[in-house]
């Protein structure tokens, strides 16, 4: 309390028109407030507590504020043709293993109490995790893929469990989200694109898979429409990459600028406020953990299952 | 702006992938992939279909059963409706049979009677004749005596014979053939 008081002397002279007017500049602050992060961190000193930056991008530290921190072992990078790259574990990299392997825990035990309880019915986290199995079955794979939603379930189901866990686990203090890294959605968005290519090359031939490119027009069109579905076929992974990327930084974003309110004001009395709107959002977070979960995966059997498509006037070969 | 650029897409910024990050990414995602789909989802999707097809099955079964079982109510049904149909027409049968039984019985008892009233009629004639035979031969047997009688006492031949004849004459007639017998 001394502490605070003896930087911060604004407090002092708190009023109720301090709070009214943070909440008028709640929007602006959060869209601004990276900037200012950024800006004034070589200054160093006051501002460091408001490094939103420092939060939503990756590091080769665990952070544990006030706790200290933990660094993670840095490997020299290595040279693979002209592109170096640094192997070393980031945060993101531990936070997805830590997911991974939470995620590994409970789907064991869920498919070893199938094993044990065999045509019985099932019980707690096998019950859950089996209602979500059966959704992205019978309401994602089977919709989109028809009667091949077999070969892709895999897949889906470990893409959805995968970035589920991600999320919710960025929701823990102290843990980050891996899915706010852009290069986790990316490569995720890979698998999904580099799947959709395999499904449609498998299921129409390469020469379908190039007449998909045509897009069904007369020849004439070809000079339009080749590039126009060259650009189609990457823009399904690019958006996928930026909506679960984007969403998870944003909700990330809005809950550190909350939080920074209190220090930015340099006040107590902020706290209440920024405390109920964190809370808020973060109720909003755990839906959107859910809720991008679910995108990803719709969003990949959707592409998927139109790649699968047999093109026009083509016979059906099973 | 430039400040924007900076901490969105050169190294290290928000928009900018990390190689590192994606091998890691490429890495962890392809092996989770594989253990789980070994694992995880074989066992617990198998166990779904499995689950599912045993319901499925039971369903089934029912349905089969409740099919079989109606089946053999409507058999049941029918051949109670044969049973019946076969002893109704038994019994219109037997009545028919029995009707004509009746009849036949009737009809032969009423000949028989006839035949044997007639029987009895020829005979109750022949016995007739034979004793108007018999009479006749009395009666005549009678005429010759009384004859004899008159004879014995007054013989006139001529006259007698005509009274005898008259006698005669007063009789009741009679067949030739029984005459003469």
């Amino acid at each position: 309390m001394n502490f605070v008081t003896h930087r911060f002397p604004m407090i002092h002279r708190m009023n109720f028109s301090v709070c009214r007017f943070a909440l008028m500049v709640f929007v602006t602050t959060a869209l601004s407030m990276p900037l200012l992060a950024a800006e004034s961190k070589p200054d160093g000193g006051a501002s460091e507590d408001m490094d939103v930056m420092h939060h939503i991008l990756d590091a080769h530290t665990l952070d544990f504020e006030p706790f200290g921190e933990i660094h993670l072992p840095k490997f020299p990078p290595v040279q693979i043709g002209g592109l170096t790259i640094d192997l070393s574990p980031t945060r993101h990299v531990v936070m997805m293993w830590i997911a991974c392997a939470v995620l590994l825990i409970v789907m064991l035990s869920v498919a070893s109490s199938y094993q044990k309880s065999k045509g019985k019915a099932p019980k707690g986290v096998a019950n859950m995790i089996e209602a979500v199995i059966m959704f992205i079955r019978d309401d994602i794979a089977k919709p989109n893929l028809g009667h091949h939603y077999e070969r892709f379930l895999p897949y889906l189901l470990t893409a959805f469990f995968f970035i589920l866990f991600c999320n919710l686990l960025g929701l823990i203090p102290f843990a980050a989200t891996a899915t706010s890294n852009i290069a986790v959605t990316l490569t995720l968005a890979l698998f999904t694109f580099v799947i959709t290519q395999y499904a449609g090359i498998r299921e129409n031939g390469i020469g379908g898979w190039l007449a998909h490119l045509t897009g069904g027009a007369p020849p004439a069109l070809w000079l339009i429409m080749i590039p126009v579905e060259i650009v189609s076929l990457f823009v399904k992974p690019f958006a996928l990459t930026m909506r679960l990327f984007a969403n998870m930084t944003a909700g990330h974003i809005v809950i550190i600028v909350l939080i920074s309110l209190i220090f930015i004001f340099k006040s107590f009395v902020i706290a209440p406020i920024s405390v109920a709107l964190t809370l808020a959002i973060y109720g909003l977070e755990l839906f959107v953990a859910f809720m991008q979960a679910y995108l990803f995966t719709v969003l990949s059997s959707v592409f998927i299952g139109i790649a699968m498509e047999h093109g026009h006037g083509e016979e059906h070969a099973h | 702006m430039t400040t924007l650029f900076a901490l969105l897409v050169l190294e290290g910024g928000l928009l900018s992938p990390n190689p590192g990050l994606i091998f890691w990414t490429f890495l962890t995602f392809l092996i989770l992939l594989f253990v789980l789909r070994a694992t995880a989802w074989k066992p617990i999707v198998g166990a779904l279909n499995e689950r599912e097809k045993s319901i499925q099955e039971a369903i089934d079964r029912a349905e089969q059963a409740k099919a079989e079982a109606e089946k053999i109510l409507a058999e049941n049904k029918a051949m109670l409706a044969k049973a019946e149909r076969e002893a109704d027409r038994i019994i219109q049968e037997s009545k028919v049979a029995a009707e004509k039984l009746r009849a036949d019985i009737t009809e032969k008892a009423k000949a028989e009677s006839r035949k044997m009233i007639d029987d009895a009629k020829a005979e109750i004639t022949v016995e007739k004749q034979r004793a108007l035979i018999a009479l006749r031969d009395e009666v005549a047997d009678l005429a010759v005596k009384g004859a004899e009688m008159i004879i014995r006492h007054n013989l006139n031949a001529e006259t007698h014979k005509n009274i005898i004849a008259s006698v005669l004459s007063d009789m009741p007639s009679i067949q030739p053939e029984a005459v003469e017998k």
